[in-house]
Protein backbone atom coordinates (compact mmCIF):
# COMPACT_ATOMS: atom_id res chain seq x y z
CA UNK A 1 0.00 0.00 0.00
CA UNK A 2 1.14 3.04 -0.98
CA UNK A 3 0.16 6.75 -0.87
CA UNK A 4 -2.85 8.57 0.08
CA UNK A 5 -6.32 7.52 -2.35
CA UNK A 6 -9.44 7.79 -2.82
CA UNK A 7 -10.15 4.26 -3.83
CA UNK A 8 -11.47 1.75 -1.58
CA UNK A 9 -9.20 -0.09 0.43
CA UNK A 10 -9.63 -3.08 2.50
CA UNK A 11 -8.19 -3.59 6.46
CA UNK A 12 -6.06 -6.67 8.05
CA UNK A 13 -5.58 -6.78 11.55
CA UNK A 14 -2.43 -7.67 13.21
CA UNK A 15 -4.52 -9.49 16.16
CA UNK A 16 -7.01 -12.14 16.05
CA UNK A 17 -10.85 -10.53 16.04
CA UNK A 18 -13.58 -12.62 17.35
CA UNK A 19 -14.51 -15.12 15.24
CA UNK A 20 -18.50 -15.48 14.52
CA UNK A 21 -18.66 -18.27 16.70
CA UNK A 22 -17.42 -16.00 19.68
CA UNK A 23 -19.92 -13.84 19.34
CA UNK A 24 -22.29 -13.32 22.21
CA UNK A 25 -25.56 -11.05 22.74
CA UNK A 26 -23.25 -8.64 24.25
CA UNK A 27 -20.97 -8.26 21.24
CA UNK A 28 -23.65 -8.15 18.82
CA UNK A 29 -25.04 -5.13 21.28
CA UNK A 30 -21.75 -3.55 21.38
CA UNK A 31 -21.39 -3.47 17.52
CA UNK A 32 -24.16 -1.42 17.18
CA UNK A 33 -25.01 -1.90 13.53
CA UNK A 34 -25.45 -5.72 12.71
CA UNK A 35 -23.00 -4.83 9.71
CA UNK A 36 -20.12 -4.19 11.40
CA UNK A 37 -20.07 -7.96 12.37
CA UNK A 38 -18.41 -8.16 8.98
CA UNK A 39 -15.66 -5.94 9.82
CA UNK A 40 -12.30 -7.15 11.01
CA UNK A 41 -11.47 -4.19 12.32
CA UNK A 42 -14.91 -3.91 14.17
CA UNK A 43 -14.61 -7.67 15.84
CA UNK A 44 -11.05 -6.63 16.96
CA UNK A 45 -12.67 -3.96 18.66
CA UNK A 46 -15.51 -5.86 20.34
CA UNK A 47 -13.27 -7.84 22.65
CA UNK A 48 -13.90 -4.93 24.71
CA UNK A 49 -17.48 -4.64 24.03
CA UNK A 50 -18.24 -1.79 26.16
CA UNK A 51 -15.57 0.75 24.93
CA UNK A 52 -16.70 -0.31 21.20
CA UNK A 53 -20.61 0.26 21.81
CA UNK A 54 -19.69 3.42 23.92
CA UNK A 55 -18.02 4.50 20.93
CA UNK A 56 -19.54 3.96 17.86
CA UNK A 57 -22.92 5.77 19.72
CA UNK A 58 -20.31 8.58 19.95
CA UNK A 59 -19.00 8.27 16.58
CA UNK A 60 -22.91 8.08 15.40
CA UNK A 61 -24.15 11.45 16.96
CA UNK A 62 -20.68 13.54 15.86
CA UNK A 63 -21.17 12.51 12.48
CA UNK A 64 -24.97 11.60 11.28
CA UNK A 65 -27.15 13.64 13.64
CA UNK A 66 -28.48 16.09 11.60
CA UNK A 67 -30.32 19.35 14.26
CA UNK A 68 -28.24 22.28 12.57
CA UNK A 69 -24.52 23.08 12.96
CA UNK A 70 -21.97 21.78 10.82
CA UNK A 71 -23.29 20.07 7.35
CA UNK A 72 -22.05 16.19 7.04
CA UNK A 73 -19.70 17.33 4.13
CA UNK A 74 -17.64 19.50 6.59
CA UNK A 75 -17.78 16.81 9.57
CA UNK A 76 -15.89 14.29 6.84
CA UNK A 77 -13.78 17.13 5.73
CA UNK A 78 -12.72 17.49 9.39
CA UNK A 79 -12.57 13.54 9.64
CA UNK A 80 -10.16 13.66 6.24
CA UNK A 81 -7.92 16.61 6.91
CA UNK A 82 -7.34 15.23 10.58
CA UNK A 83 -6.07 11.44 9.04
CA UNK A 84 -4.43 12.86 6.71
CA UNK A 85 -2.29 14.78 9.25
CA UNK A 86 -2.12 11.73 11.26
CA UNK A 87 -1.02 9.37 8.24
CA UNK A 88 -3.74 7.10 8.32
CA UNK A 89 -4.30 6.03 4.65
CA UNK A 90 -6.98 3.94 5.30
CA UNK A 91 -9.23 6.64 7.35
CA UNK A 92 -8.40 9.46 4.80
CA UNK A 93 -9.62 7.25 2.03
CA UNK A 94 -12.88 6.29 3.56
CA UNK A 95 -13.90 10.43 4.86
CA UNK A 96 -12.58 11.94 1.77
CA UNK A 97 -15.12 9.62 -0.03
CA UNK A 98 -17.76 10.82 2.04
CA UNK A 99 -16.64 15.08 2.06
CA UNK A 100 -16.25 14.13 -2.07
CA UNK A 101 -20.17 12.67 -2.08
CA UNK A 102 -21.34 15.02 0.43
CA UNK A 103 -19.95 18.23 -0.96
CA UNK A 104 -19.66 16.91 -4.60
CA UNK A 105 -16.07 18.49 -4.92
CA UNK A 106 -13.75 15.83 -5.45
CA UNK A 107 -11.27 17.94 -6.75
CA UNK A 108 -10.63 19.76 -3.94
CA UNK A 109 -10.68 16.30 -1.41
CA UNK A 110 -8.16 15.04 -4.09
CA UNK A 111 -6.04 18.34 -3.83
CA UNK A 112 -5.92 17.55 -0.02
CA UNK A 113 -5.06 14.38 0.22
CA UNK A 114 -2.32 14.67 -3.00
CA UNK A 115 -0.60 17.55 -1.64
CA UNK A 116 -2.15 17.79 1.93
CA UNK A 117 -3.48 19.92 4.22
CA UNK A 118 -1.97 23.22 3.29
CA UNK A 119 -2.79 22.64 -0.41
CA UNK A 120 -5.04 25.39 -1.73
CA UNK A 121 -8.70 25.54 -0.46
CA UNK A 122 -11.17 28.00 -0.68
CA UNK A 123 -12.13 30.43 2.78
CA UNK A 124 -14.30 27.85 4.31
CA UNK A 125 -12.43 24.58 4.00
CA UNK A 126 -9.66 26.12 4.33
CA UNK A 127 -10.95 27.51 8.43
CA UNK A 128 -12.31 23.66 9.06
CA UNK A 129 -8.35 22.25 7.88
CA UNK A 130 -6.71 24.55 9.50
CA UNK A 131 -8.49 24.42 12.58
CA UNK A 132 -8.34 19.98 12.49
CA UNK A 133 -4.58 20.52 12.11
CA UNK A 134 -4.60 22.20 15.18
CA UNK A 135 -6.41 20.00 16.87
CA UNK A 136 -4.18 17.34 15.90
CA UNK A 137 -1.63 18.51 17.03
CA UNK A 138 0.12 17.26 20.28
CA UNK A 139 0.07 19.54 22.90
CA UNK A 140 -2.94 20.80 20.90
CA UNK A 141 -2.67 24.07 18.78
CA UNK A 142 -6.35 25.28 18.42
CA UNK A 143 -6.31 28.99 19.75
CA UNK A 144 -8.65 32.01 19.52
CA UNK A 145 -7.35 33.11 15.96
CA UNK A 146 -8.90 29.36 14.22
CA UNK A 147 -11.90 29.97 16.38
CA UNK A 148 -11.94 33.62 15.27
CA UNK A 149 -11.53 31.98 11.33
CA UNK A 150 -14.28 29.70 11.26
CA UNK A 151 -16.41 32.42 12.64
CA UNK A 152 -15.79 35.06 10.06
CA UNK A 153 -16.34 31.86 7.22
CA UNK A 154 -19.75 31.93 8.22
CA UNK A 155 -19.51 29.27 11.06
CA UNK A 156 -22.09 29.37 14.31
CA UNK A 157 -20.89 27.92 17.56
CA UNK A 158 -22.47 24.69 16.85
CA UNK A 159 -20.80 24.06 14.19
CA UNK A 160 -17.09 25.02 15.74
CA UNK A 161 -18.37 23.00 18.18
CA UNK A 162 -19.16 20.43 15.74
CA UNK A 163 -15.39 20.53 13.95
CA UNK A 164 -13.99 20.00 17.38
CA UNK A 165 -15.70 16.99 17.41
CA UNK A 166 -14.95 15.55 14.52
CA UNK A 167 -11.53 16.54 13.99
CA UNK A 168 -11.16 15.09 17.83
CA UNK A 169 -12.78 11.82 17.07
CA UNK A 170 -10.41 11.20 14.14
CA UNK A 171 -7.65 11.62 16.61
CA UNK A 172 -9.50 8.60 18.28
CA UNK A 173 -10.11 6.69 14.99
CA UNK A 174 -6.55 7.14 13.37
CA UNK A 175 -4.82 5.73 16.16
CA UNK A 176 -6.82 2.58 16.61
CA UNK A 177 -6.39 2.17 12.64
CA UNK A 178 -3.01 2.89 12.39
CA UNK A 179 -1.83 0.41 15.32
CA UNK A 180 -3.96 -2.45 15.21
CA UNK A 181 -3.77 -3.40 11.80
CA UNK A 182 -3.14 -1.86 8.18
CA UNK A 183 -4.54 -0.88 4.67
CA UNK A 184 -4.83 -3.46 1.92
CA UNK A 185 -5.75 -3.60 -1.34
CA UNK A 186 -9.43 -4.22 -1.17
CA UNK A 187 -9.82 -7.52 -2.85
CA UNK A 188 -6.93 -9.19 -0.76
CA UNK B 1 -21.77 7.15 38.62
CA UNK B 2 -18.67 9.48 37.63
CA UNK B 3 -19.49 13.37 37.34
CA UNK B 4 -19.27 14.67 33.75
CA UNK B 5 -15.81 14.30 33.07
CA UNK B 6 -15.28 16.77 29.91
CA UNK B 7 -17.91 19.25 31.85
CA UNK B 8 -15.17 18.76 34.59
CA UNK B 9 -12.24 19.11 31.97
CA UNK B 10 -13.21 21.91 29.78
CA UNK B 11 -15.25 23.74 32.93
CA UNK B 12 -18.74 23.56 31.27
CA UNK B 13 -21.24 24.92 34.02
CA UNK B 14 -25.05 24.15 33.76
CA UNK B 15 -26.94 25.56 32.58
CA UNK B 16 -24.67 27.63 30.49
CA UNK B 17 -24.47 28.23 26.77
CA UNK B 18 -21.82 25.90 26.41
CA UNK B 19 -23.60 22.86 27.87
CA UNK B 20 -26.36 23.90 25.58
CA UNK B 21 -24.01 23.49 22.71
CA UNK B 22 -23.18 19.57 24.46
CA UNK B 23 -27.10 18.43 24.75
CA UNK B 24 -27.70 19.65 20.75
CA UNK B 25 -25.32 16.45 20.48
CA UNK B 26 -26.73 14.23 23.75
CA UNK B 27 -24.99 10.62 22.00
CA UNK B 28 -22.43 11.97 21.46
CA UNK B 29 -22.07 13.87 25.39
CA UNK B 30 -23.67 10.89 26.97
CA UNK B 31 -21.05 8.27 25.02
CA UNK B 32 -18.26 9.98 25.25
CA UNK B 33 -19.02 9.61 29.33
CA UNK B 34 -20.02 6.29 28.84
CA UNK B 35 -16.69 5.41 27.41
CA UNK B 36 -14.54 7.17 30.08
CA UNK B 37 -16.87 4.74 32.65
CA UNK B 38 -16.07 1.91 30.96
CA UNK B 39 -11.87 2.20 31.06
CA UNK B 40 -11.78 3.65 34.38
CA UNK B 41 -14.60 1.92 36.08
CA UNK B 42 -13.97 -1.55 34.16
CA UNK B 43 -16.57 -4.47 35.43
CA UNK B 44 -12.98 -6.24 35.00
CA UNK B 45 -9.55 -6.18 35.95
CA UNK B 46 -8.29 -9.09 34.41
CA UNK B 47 -6.89 -7.61 31.26
CA UNK B 48 -5.81 -4.40 32.42
CA UNK B 49 -5.66 -3.34 35.80
CA UNK B 50 -7.05 -0.29 37.18
CA UNK B 51 -3.72 1.13 38.69
CA UNK B 52 -1.96 0.28 34.59
CA UNK B 53 -5.01 2.53 32.85
CA UNK B 54 -4.67 5.33 35.64
CA UNK B 55 -0.79 5.31 35.19
CA UNK B 56 -1.00 5.24 31.11
CA UNK B 57 -4.03 7.56 31.31
CA UNK B 58 -1.67 10.03 33.29
CA UNK B 59 1.03 9.49 31.23
CA UNK B 60 -1.19 10.69 28.29
CA UNK B 61 -2.76 13.48 30.00
CA UNK B 62 1.00 14.71 30.80
CA UNK B 63 2.21 14.52 27.10
CA UNK B 64 -0.47 16.47 25.94
CA UNK B 65 0.36 19.42 28.35
CA UNK B 66 -3.19 20.04 29.01
CA UNK B 67 -3.22 21.45 32.78
CA UNK B 68 -6.74 20.24 33.77
CA UNK B 69 -6.29 16.51 32.27
CA UNK B 70 -2.83 16.34 34.04
CA UNK B 71 -3.85 17.35 37.29
CA UNK B 72 -6.95 14.91 37.12
CA UNK B 73 -5.18 11.85 35.98
CA UNK B 74 -2.81 12.71 38.48
CA UNK B 75 -4.70 12.98 41.30
CA UNK B 76 -6.62 9.69 39.93
CA UNK B 77 -3.20 8.06 40.18
CA UNK B 78 -1.86 9.55 43.25
CA UNK B 79 -4.79 8.44 45.10
CA UNK B 80 -4.40 4.82 44.05
CA UNK B 81 -0.22 4.34 43.38
CA UNK B 82 1.61 7.00 45.30
CA UNK B 83 4.93 6.33 44.37
CA UNK B 84 4.40 5.27 40.93
CA UNK B 85 3.05 8.87 40.63
CA UNK B 86 6.53 10.30 40.86
CA UNK B 87 7.69 7.50 38.77
CA UNK B 88 4.92 8.71 35.94
CA UNK B 89 5.95 12.15 36.59
CA UNK B 90 9.43 11.53 35.64
CA UNK B 91 8.73 9.37 32.60
CA UNK B 92 6.55 12.12 31.24
CA UNK B 93 8.81 14.95 31.99
CA UNK B 94 11.65 12.60 29.48
CA UNK B 95 8.80 12.16 26.85
CA UNK B 96 7.42 14.98 26.13
CA UNK B 97 8.11 16.61 22.62
CA UNK B 98 5.65 17.74 19.85
CA UNK B 99 3.64 15.92 17.35
CA UNK B 100 2.76 14.19 15.06
CA UNK B 101 5.64 12.96 13.42
CA UNK B 102 6.86 9.55 12.29
CA UNK B 103 8.45 7.82 8.92
CA UNK B 104 5.73 5.92 7.16
CA UNK B 105 7.66 4.36 3.77
CA UNK B 106 4.37 4.70 2.17
CA UNK B 107 4.34 8.17 2.48
CA UNK B 108 7.79 9.09 1.53
CA UNK B 109 6.46 12.84 0.74
CA UNK B 110 5.56 13.41 4.55
CA UNK B 111 7.82 11.98 6.72
CA UNK B 112 9.32 13.61 10.23
CA UNK B 113 11.95 12.49 12.59
CA UNK B 114 11.18 13.14 16.29
CA UNK B 115 11.94 11.20 20.05
CA UNK B 116 11.77 7.52 19.96
CA UNK B 117 10.92 7.28 23.26
CA UNK B 118 12.22 4.74 25.65
CA UNK B 119 11.18 4.06 29.78
CA UNK B 120 13.63 6.04 31.94
CA UNK B 121 13.48 3.62 34.79
CA UNK B 122 11.71 0.21 33.51
CA UNK B 123 12.94 -0.98 37.48
CA UNK B 124 10.05 1.30 38.76
CA UNK B 125 7.18 0.64 36.17
CA UNK B 126 7.75 -2.84 36.01
CA UNK B 127 7.87 -5.19 32.62
CA UNK B 128 4.61 -4.68 31.52
CA UNK B 129 3.60 -0.87 32.08
CA UNK B 130 7.37 0.02 30.75
CA UNK B 131 6.21 -1.97 27.31
CA UNK B 132 2.38 0.03 27.82
CA UNK B 133 4.58 3.65 27.85
CA UNK B 134 6.47 2.81 24.81
CA UNK B 135 3.99 2.49 23.02
CA UNK B 136 1.61 4.63 24.34
CA UNK B 137 4.38 7.51 23.73
CA UNK B 138 3.94 5.68 20.45
CA UNK B 139 0.76 5.96 19.67
CA UNK B 140 0.52 9.75 20.99
CA UNK B 141 2.96 11.28 18.94
CA UNK B 142 3.92 8.69 16.24
CA UNK B 143 1.00 6.75 15.26
CA UNK B 144 2.06 6.32 11.71
CA UNK B 145 4.93 4.38 13.25
CA UNK B 146 2.56 1.92 14.69
CA UNK B 147 3.84 -1.52 13.63
CA UNK B 148 3.46 -5.68 13.76
CA UNK B 149 6.43 -5.64 16.10
CA UNK B 150 5.22 -2.65 18.55
CA UNK B 151 2.25 -4.98 18.71
CA UNK B 152 4.50 -8.17 19.35
CA UNK B 153 6.63 -6.47 22.14
CA UNK B 154 3.26 -5.87 23.98
CA UNK B 155 2.74 -9.44 23.68
CA UNK B 156 6.12 -10.12 25.24
CA UNK B 157 5.41 -8.32 28.13
CA UNK B 158 2.33 -10.02 29.16
CA UNK B 159 -0.32 -7.94 27.04
CA UNK B 160 -3.07 -10.58 26.20
CA UNK B 161 -5.09 -9.78 22.25
CA UNK B 162 -7.87 -8.13 24.77
CA UNK B 163 -5.70 -6.27 27.01
CA UNK B 164 -4.03 -4.45 23.88
CA UNK B 165 -7.48 -3.40 22.28
CA UNK B 166 -8.11 -2.14 25.50
CA UNK B 167 -4.82 -0.44 26.55
CA UNK B 168 -5.37 1.41 22.66
CA UNK B 169 -8.75 2.11 23.07
CA UNK B 170 -7.96 4.31 26.52
CA UNK B 171 -4.81 5.78 24.87
CA UNK B 172 -7.18 6.66 21.65
CA UNK B 173 -9.88 7.74 24.27
CA UNK B 174 -8.22 10.03 25.88
CA UNK B 175 -6.49 11.24 22.40
CA UNK B 176 -10.16 12.54 21.86
CA UNK B 177 -11.85 13.61 25.26
CA UNK B 178 -8.47 16.06 25.87
CA UNK B 179 -9.21 17.28 22.89
CA UNK B 180 -12.45 18.10 22.86
CA UNK B 181 -12.30 19.52 26.32
CA UNK B 182 -9.82 21.76 25.58
CA UNK B 183 -12.10 22.88 22.10
CA UNK B 184 -14.40 23.42 24.40
CA UNK B 185 -13.04 25.40 26.96
CA UNK B 186 -11.56 27.87 24.29
CA UNK B 187 -14.98 28.37 22.87
CA UNK B 188 -15.83 28.75 26.17
CA UNK B 189 -13.48 31.39 26.77
CA UNK B 190 -14.01 33.15 22.90
CA UNK B 191 -17.60 33.44 24.09
CA UNK B 192 -20.27 31.36 23.44
CA UNK B 193 -24.20 32.98 22.45
CA UNK B 194 -26.18 31.89 24.98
Amino acid sequence: MSGFTLERLGWAPWLAPLSAEELTDEHHEALVDRARAASPYFLLLARDPHVLQARTHTDNDIFHNTDGGLPRAERELAATATSRRNGCVFCASVHARFAAHYAKRPDDVRRLLDEGVHAPQDGRWRAIIDASVAVAATPGELGAAHVEALRAAGLDDLAISDVIHAAAFFNWANRLMLSLGEPVKEDQ
Amino acid sequence: MTADVIDHLAGVAPGSPLDGLRRRRPAAREHAQCSFDALFAPGSETEVTLVERDAVAAFVAGLHRDDPAVRFYAERLAELAPRLADTVRAETAAGLTTGPYGIDPALPADGAEGLRYRVRNPGALGVRLTAAFEHTHLLVFRPREASREALGALVKAGWSTTGIVTLSQLVAFLSFQIRVAAGLRLLGRTGVAA
